[in-house]
This record gives structure tokens, C-alpha cells and sequence, in this order.
């Protein structure tokens, strides 16, 4: 490899770096992240130009068309609802292609070693099989792994756990599996070995996401997320690349930061997302409709409450966004603010579906940044509010995260609803949240429930404010 | 040095730049920022085609082009949807007054 191309190889890795850096602040974010894809594209241009005689250029540049025209078209199409399985769909086939890379590695290495004349040292260096097997193992759990939160998000499968008899068992025998495979690769190299390797992948990764639970989802995203990265990594290592080798880190450690922060903010333990359900269905909620009485409105009740009150907190949840009703919800405190009440936006650090979804949600609906106000700084403020309207949102304002120790979300800090005056609760129906357990504050005394469409009682609601 | 150690410290190093440059984020940004980790692990595209470009069995030629394919949806896709992200986050005040975005009020890529 020539010095130039190592030279800008350095620099697109500090490109990613910037990326990285870029993305941790609104005001550089977009900036940053079209660092990291100059980067990108300068990287995977370099091979065309300093490599002799690379093989097969124009089905080679047909992929790549094609790949660039598949992820414009998602990326385009998708919807800000459906960003997490996205995200989750954009890794798995990243860790598909990690895991097919380590395979040809691997071909190339043996037949390098196959065609050296007798009596040459022809082994392979351990290290290099030993990276070349992890990629293939771990980008293949991504992979399937992938897929299935992909599934479950998408509702394409229950978002339930999927616990069956024996699961423990075969987990258990998947790791030894993967392990002896492993130090085969390493011992005795061969590509049967790593397409079995590949194939214990596969249904580790399936064993891995099937038994974690709506909630938890996004974690267990966010941690493949990093396994890709380390996959590349070692990927890096194998071709002597450095771009691979920083780029791949830099996500692996980012990546698992990441998980551990959010998992932080669910008040959960990584390990407890992971093997809570084989432990005995900690991530299991009842997912039943309680037939208890609860006190319902008609909009105009609602409206009144909100148009006479001082101090308004709107808790926006993922039902908000299904319904498409954040243009109107941001119709309703406009008018609110207009008469003089204090409105503002409690976002908990895990609404929605993914860590940071709701701002992502509600900056599409334009909601004035200064409105959004973050669960620590606003949970004070909840015992002197007049009316918290949750609209689309259940899980957050859960009191059974302080008080049942069964619950799934037990231990998740959650927003102070419960403090204030009055509850109003806009639902479609009794159904438990994502999480799949039952709100005790339904019933308090001070909770009223407006049941129907967000969208649809949103505007309701607006007409009888606007009336007043 | 050994080249071994090299890579180790490059690796050591990369591990620790990774967890200082996002400690700070706020939640806010968790969503854009997973997604555009996301398509920085799509640089494996780079491998798919040196891999690809270097072998002429016909099998491996093919698995070579389905890695190409694949990393590039993670990579380009990645970025894209990021940036999509991000232009929201970004929008400028007086470009949009109040009356913002169609009036459809699906503008939840509906628009599209």
C-alpha cells in the first residue's frame, strides 16, 4: 500500500472521529455526520485507485449502485416513527456483510497457504484466525439478531418475550458450540468449519433477541450496533487496514457506552435486558385489559380543565406520533400559551421507542426547542401543576417503576405525573403500554381518561379551547 | 515495534476516543447519534470490495457481491436517514413561520 493512500486512509479514521464527535451536540450534529460520510465515500474509493488490477470493477460498481439505490429508497421512505427497526435493519446488514468479508478472508488466506510450493512454513498467523472467526460468529448474531428486533419493532412477531422450555439449554450448547469452532478455525482452518461457525451464529443471535421484551428492544439494538463495529474491527485487523480498524472501534466503544447509559436511564442492568426473561420473565408483562373502573371525559371537559388552568405539563408519548397528532397537539398549547397558561413538554429520556426518539419525533413536528423540557429538570415542577396531559404515553408515568418490585420497568426513573392535580390521559383504549403492564394511576381519583384517536380528541379539544 | 503492537495500540487507543467523544451527549441526540454509529460500521464496504476485487472464484466472487451490496444499504442508508434526522433538529426559525410543513399534518414522511 503506498504512503499517500495510507496517509488519506489516517484521515478519513479522523474523519470518523469528527463524526462521532459532531453527533454528540444538536448545533454540529448535521455537520458531523456529513464528515463521517465524505469519509466514508473517500475510504471506499481508494481501493479502485491504488490497487493493480482489481477484478470484476463493473459488477463490483453494480452492487454498489444497486446497494446506494436500496438504502437511499429506505432511508427516504421511512418513516420517524420507524426509525428504530431502521436502524436495527441498516445493522444487521452491516453484520451480514462484516460476517460474509471474515468468510472470503478466510477462502483467500487458504488458498494463499495452498498454493505456496512444499516445504515453505505455510501457516497462517493465529491472531488473524482467531479475528477472522470472532467476525464471523459475531457479525452473524448481529445479523439474525438484527432481524429479529427488526420483527419485533415492526410487528411483523409478537414484541413479547419468546421464552420456550430447554431455551437455556441450547443457549448454553450454542457457546460451546461457537467456542470449540473457534479454536478450530484457529487450529485447523478450513471453510466448512466457518460456514458451520457462521450457521451457530445464526441461531445464537435468533436465541439472544427472542427472549427480550418490547421495552428492552432498543438496547439490545444499540449492543449489536456495537458487536458490528467490533466485528469490523477485526476485519481492520485482517486486511491491515486502518480505516476498518479506528472506524470499527470507534462504534464498537461508542456503541457500548451507548447501551450502558440507556440502560442506565431504564434503571436496568445490561445483563438483566439480556437473560431476564430465561431467569424467570422479569421482561414479561401481563399484557391484560383491566376491566377496573376508571373516570372518563367527553373533549370539552378536557378542553375546559386545560383552557382555566395556570401551569400545564404535556407528556408526549408513541401513541402521539401513530396517530399523527403532533401538529395538532402543538396547535392546542400555541392557543394555550395565547391565553396565558404555562405549557410545557416533559420528555423522558426513553419515550417513544428508541432513547431520544420523542425529540426526534417532536422536532419533526416542529415543536420549539425551548418547550421540551428534560425529565430531571421538570420532575419537580409535577406537584405544582394543575393538569398533566399524557397524551400517547403510559410507561413513563408508571408509579409501579417506584412501587412494584415485579414490575418490568421496576427501578426506571419515571415522570412525577402522579404528583399533580389532575391526570387527563388521552388513550384508545385500556390496553397496557409497550411495556405490557397496567398504569395504577388510570385509576386514581384525580386521573381522567379521554378515550379515541389522539389525533381526533386533540382537536376536539382545540375546538372547545378556541371556543372559550 | 512489532506490527502487532501497533495495531493493539491503534485499537487501545480508538476504544478510548470512542467513549470520550459521545460521554457527553444528552439524551436528546441518542437516536441520531446510534444511527449514525450505525453507518460508520458500513465502512466494512471497503473490505467487501478489496476482497471481491482480489479473488476469481466464482462462488466467492458472488458472496464477495452480496457483502458489497449489503454494506453499502448500511452505509449509505445509514447516513441518509441520519442526516434526515438531523435537518429537524437544525431547521431555521424564520425559514418556516408558525403555519410550518404541509398542511396535511401527516408529514410524517408522508409527504413522500
Amino acid at each position: 500500500m503506498p504512503t499517500w493512500v495510507q496517509l488519506v486512509y489516517l484521515l478519513c479514521a479522523v474523519g470518523f472521529i469528527l463524526a462521532l464527535k459532531g453527533l454528540s451536540g444538536p448545533k454540529t450534529a448535521r455537520a458531523g455526520n456529513l464528515i463521517g460520510a465524505a469519509a466514508a465515500t473517500v475510504a471506499c474509493i481508494l481501493p479502485f485507485l491504488y490497487v493493480d488490477n482489481l477484478r470484476h470493477l463493473p459488477l463490483i460498481l453494480g452492487a454498489i449502485v444497486l446497494g446506494t439505490i436500496g438504502g437511499v429508497f429506505g432511508a427516504q421512505r421511512v418513516q420517524m416513527t420507524q426509525m428504530p427497526q431502521m436502524v436495527a435493519l441498516f445493522n444487521g446488514v452491516g453484520g451480514g456483510a462484516a460476517a460474509l468479508v471474515a468468510a472470503l478472508e478466510l477462502h483467500e488466506l487458504l488458498a494463499i497457504v495452498e498454493g505456496l510450493p512444499p516445504g515453505v512454513d505455510a501457516s497462517i498467523p493465529g491472531f488473524d484466525l482467531a479475528a477472522t472467526a470472532f467476525t464471523l460468529f459475531v457479525g452473524s448474531v448481529s445479523f439474525s439478531g438484527s432481524l429479529v428486533t427488526f420483527a419485533k419493532l415492526q410487528e411483523l412477531m409478537t414484541s413479547r418475550p419468546v421464552v420456550f422450555p430447554g431455551l437455556p439449554v441450547a443457549f448454553a450448547l450454542l457457546i460451546v458450540a461457537a467456542l470449540v469452532l473457534s479454536v478450530m478455525t484457529v487450529l485447523e482452518p478450513s471453510m466448512l468449519i466457518a460456514v458451520v461457525l457462521l450457521l451457530v451464529g445464526l441461531a445464537f443471535g435468533l436465541l439472544l433477541v427472542l427472549p427480550v421484551g418490547g421495552a428492552d428492544v432498543p438496547i439490545v439494538i444499540s449492543l449489536l450496533n456495537a458487536f458490528t463495529g467490533l466485528t469490523v474491527a477485526a476485519g481492520g485487523y485482517v486486511l491491515s487496514n486502518t480505516v476498518l480498524l479506528v472506524g470499527g472501534t470507534l462504534v464498537g466503544a461508542s456503541g457500548t457506552f451507548l447501551t450502558l447509559l440507556m440502560a442506565k436511564a431504564m434503571g436496568r442492568s445490561v445483563t438483566n435486558i439480556m437473560f431476564g426473561a430465561l431467569k424467570g420473565g422479569s421482561t414479561l408483562g401481563g399484557g391484560e385489559v383491566s376491566d377496573r373502573p376508571v373516570k372518563s371525559a367527553g373533549a370539552e371537559d378536557v378542553g375546559i380543565l386545560l383552557a382555566y388552568a395556570d401551569r400545564v405539563i404535556i407528556v408526549p408519548g408513541y401513541g402521539l406520533a401513530v396517530a399523527q397528532a403532533q401538529h395538532t397537539l402543538r396547535e392546542l398549547v400555541d392557543v394555550l400559551l395565547a391565553r396565558g397558561v404555562r405549557v410545557d413538554y416533559a420528555i423522558h429520556p426513553v419515550a417513544g421507542r428508541m432513547p431520544g426518539h420523542m425529540n426526534v419525533l417532536l422536532a419533526e413536528a416542529q415543536v420549539p426547542y425551548e418547550q421540551l423540557v428534560e425529565m430531571d429538570d421538570i420532575n419537580s415542577e409535577f406537584k405544582h401543576t394543575d393538569v398533566v396531559l399524557v397524551v400517547g404515553a403510559n410507561d413513563v408515568v408508571n408509579p409501579a417503576a417506584k412501587t412494584t418490585k415485579t414490575a418490568p420497568i421496576y427501578g426506571m426513573p419515571i415522570l412525577a405525573a402522579d404528583e399533580a392535580r389532575q391526570v387527563v390521559f388521552l388513550k384508545r383504549s385500556m390496553r397496557p403500554g409497550f411495556a405490557g403492564i397496567e398504569n395504577e394511576l388510570l385509576f386514581e381519583p384525580t386521573t381522567t381518561l379521554l378515550f379515541g384517536d389522539a389525533k381526533d380528541s386533540l382537536g376536539k379539544v382545540l375546538k372547545t379551547v378556541e371556543s372559550l | 515495534m512489532s506490527e502487532g503492537v501497533v495495531w493493539l495500540t491503534i485499537f487501545i487507543l480508538s476504544v478510548f476516543v470512542g467513549v470520550e467523544v459521545i460521554s457527553k451527549v444528552s439524551s436528546t441526540l441518542h437516536t441520531p447519534l446510534m444511527s449514525g454509529a450505525n453507518a460508520i460500521h458500513g465502512v466494512i464496504l471497503l473490505g467487501a470490495i478489496l476482497v471481491t476485487g482480489s479473488t476469481d472464484d466464482g462462488l466467492a466472487v458472488g458472496v464477495g457481491l452480496v457483502a458489497i451490496v449489503l454494506a453499502t444499504i448500511n452505509m449509505v442508508g445509514g447516513f441518509v436517514v441520519t442526516d434526515r434526522m438531523l435537518q429537524m433538529f437544525s431547521r431555521k426559525k424564520p425559514a418556516k413561520p408558525a403555519k410550518a410543513g404541509p398542511a396535511t399534518g401527516g408529514s410524517t414522511g408522508g409527504a413522500r
